[in-house]
């Protein structure tokens, strides 16, 4: 991303601040301590101890005291529930991200080409789903794909199912529906991302590619697709994360439902955490917080990878630089 | 880009035909809740009803509490956006502008948050909230929501005022205006288009916060925001459909109306925020 680079360009002077730079730190520290304080206390804080709590048998109420080191671990590792729900999570994230985004690619192409008429209106009805109520959306769709619902009225009728599917009693079924109304809740703003990326492109590259009597598609695999390379990895991070963290849908479409294959890593701690109805009567924070952790160690392990993907060309560039500089001693 | 008249007109055609299938669940959601419960399950695919029921809305709006899951969720809403918008401009501000000792360490730290999951924090931020003793009251819900760094905004607002050029803070100061002054003043006032943007995101993701209401708001029946009130009617009234899709129109169209009208702002500051 530019925008931190860019600000990270002033440096710090080095040495002592003037007095006048000294007040102005001062009065930076204040404008920062809202934040400090929040991030401290609600993010921070609160990572530390979802550690903690991991290594406890604890339901949430009472005292933290039954000490049980790796045992949530063990058994979570051990868990074939834990398990279900952790591929559910990488074929919901690696379904909507490929659709989604390659989706959005095609759309964005199509809607960045100026002498389009309509373009703000499509770009509109295209992002709409992107700024309703998620939950709202799980509920009505699961009116939709219920058993006497919209979608098999509709197939019925038009004589493309000979009889009515049952979309979400189904587990396979229930899957692809939830990839297919995430995919299509996420398409809006990765097509905005990629409209971003298309605009970024100089616009003489392509007046001087039309001069040399490139046609559509040449133009495209040789200009626009290699130019929007760098933008790619943000997109695909901001989708696998985004697609980590999809509780809402999950809970209102399937509830996780039918018996737990379609159940998310968020979803299972949540039923773990706060439904004592799905863990057998008790809560079990402490067991939810390990798998808490191991979600956070996933994410962040993904959002590493996709980093170096992304700023792998300043990476790169650092590297040369500093053999230029050897060379040059 | 393309210039062939046979190709625009398929262009066209596909995108309208795609387009009516994109917004159908909305068309579909808000014909349907002007309908019977019986015209709901035998009318078939045929989405206009007979006659307008408008007794949908009421009994949504009254019976199913949806008049106080609607204040409710502006009260959230407007709180949430308003004490995040405070933090990020603050942070943005000195990110932007000043230089201070440890300012690197914190815009990595900003930036590492982004990839924070929420499953993560849940847990220990309503554990420390009931230690606060804001648990099951709105003022919880608020301060749950706003938690974890505006990573975007900050970064919106950090861009917008390192931009800002150094003779208009150095006149400022000549004509004697101390920090604050110049950022409330000064500053501030300058960056009304980021406080929009980053005001109308911010409203329509909280506006559509489901995790956080509905952990926070468990205990608390009377305290749901729309989105949680939405899942419990499903539960409650289980067989009235059409009272349903009533109750998730009135949940989906102040957002919807706040993103048609703003949406210049909104399309354009998320753009902005991840143009590479």
């Amino acid at each position: 991303m530019k925008v931190p680079t860019e600000i990270s360009q002033q440096t710090v002077p080095k040495g002592k601040l003037s007095p006048r730079n000294r007040k102005k730190a001062i009065w930076a520290y204040v404008f920062l301590m809202p934040q400090i304080i929040v991030f401290f206390g609600l993010s921070a804080y609160p990572i530390i101890m979802s550690y903690v709590y991991s290594f406890y048998d604890w339901s949430g109420i009472g005292p933290l005291n039954r000490f049980i080191g790796l045992d949530n671990y063990r058994q979570l590792l051990t868990s074939d529930r834990f398990w279900q729900s952790f591929i559910n999570s990488i074929y919901y994230v690696a379904g909507t991200t490929v659709i989604s985004v390659g989706f959005a690619l095609i759309l964005a192409i199509i809607l960045n080409d100026q002498k389009l008429r309509g373009k703000t209106l499509y770009r509109t009805v295209y992002f709409l789903p992107v700024v309703t109520t998620t939950a709202v959306i799980g509920i009505v769709m699961n009116n939709i794909f219920g058993l006497n619902g919209l979608f098999n009225d509709l197939m019925t009728t038009f004589g493309i199912l000979s009889q009515p599917v049952s979309w979400l009693t189904d587990g396979v079924l229930a899957m692809i529906l939830l990839i297919v109304i995430g995919s299509w809740k996420g398409l809006g703003i990765n097509m905005v991302y990629w409209l971003a990326g298309l605009q970024s492109i100089p616009n003489d590259l392509y007046e001087s590619a039309q001069l040399d009597g490139a046609g559509f598609w040449k133009t495209l695999f040789h200009i626009t697709l290699p130019l929007l390379k760098p933008i790619l990895s943000v997109i695909l991070l901001l989708s696998i994360v985004g697609g980590i963290n999809a509780f809402d849908l999950v809970k209102t479409l399937t509830n996780g439902g039918p018996y737990y294959q379609t159940e998310t890593l968020d979803l299972f701690i949540y039923n773990y955490a706060f439904s004592s109805e799905f863990s057998g009567g008790q809560t079990r924070m402490g067991y939810a917080s390990a798998a808490g952790v191991l979600l956070g160690l996933f994410t962040f392990f993904i959002s590493i990878l996709f980093s170096i993907g992304a700023f792998s060309k300043e990476i790169r560039q650092f590297r040369l630089n500093r053999k230029k500089a050897r060379i040059g001693k | 880009m393309i210039r062939s008249k046979s190709a625009r007109i398929i262009i066209h055609t596909c995108l309208l035909v795609f387009g009516f299938i994109w917004i159908y669940p909305f068309i579909w959601m808000i014909l349907s809740s002007f309908k019977t419960n019986t015209e709901f399950l035998t009318g078939g695919p045929n989405p206009i009803p007979e006659v307008f029921q408008w007794d949908n809305y009421v009994r949504a709006w009254t019976s199913a509490n949806f008049s106080s899951y609607f204040v409710n969720t502006v009260i959230f809403t407007i709180a949430t956006v308003f004490i995040v918008l405070v933090l990020s401009a603050l942070t943005g501000y000195v990110l932007g502008r000043i230089q201070f000792p440890g300012r690197k360490a914190i815009i990595i730290i900003v930036v590492a948050i982004m990839f924070i999951p929420k499953g993560y924090t849940i847990i220990p931020l309503f554990k420390i909230v009931s230690t606060l003793g804001l648990s099951d009251s709105l003022l919880g819900v608020i301060v749950a929501e706003s938690s974890g760094a505006h990573v975007l905004f900050i970064l919106l607002f950090a861009s917008f005022f390192a931009k800002i050029p150094k003779e208009l803070e150095e006149a400022a100061e000549i004509d004697g205006a101390g920090f604050l002054r110049t950022f409330t003043q000064i500053m501030l006032p300058l960056s009304a288009p980021i406080v929009a943007t980053a005001g109308i995101m911010q409203f329509i993701w909280t506006w559509s916060s489901f995790l956080i209401p509905l952990i926070f708001t468990a205990n608390r029946p009377e305290l749901r925001t729309l989105a949680v009130g939405m899942e419990n009617f499903v539960g409650t009234y289980t067989s009235d459909y059409v009272g349903m899709t009533a109750a998730a129109t009135i949940s989906l169209v102040p957002v919807m109306v706040m993103f048609l009208l703003m949406q210049r702002f909104f399309i354009e500051g998320v753009a902005g925020a991840v143009k590479s």
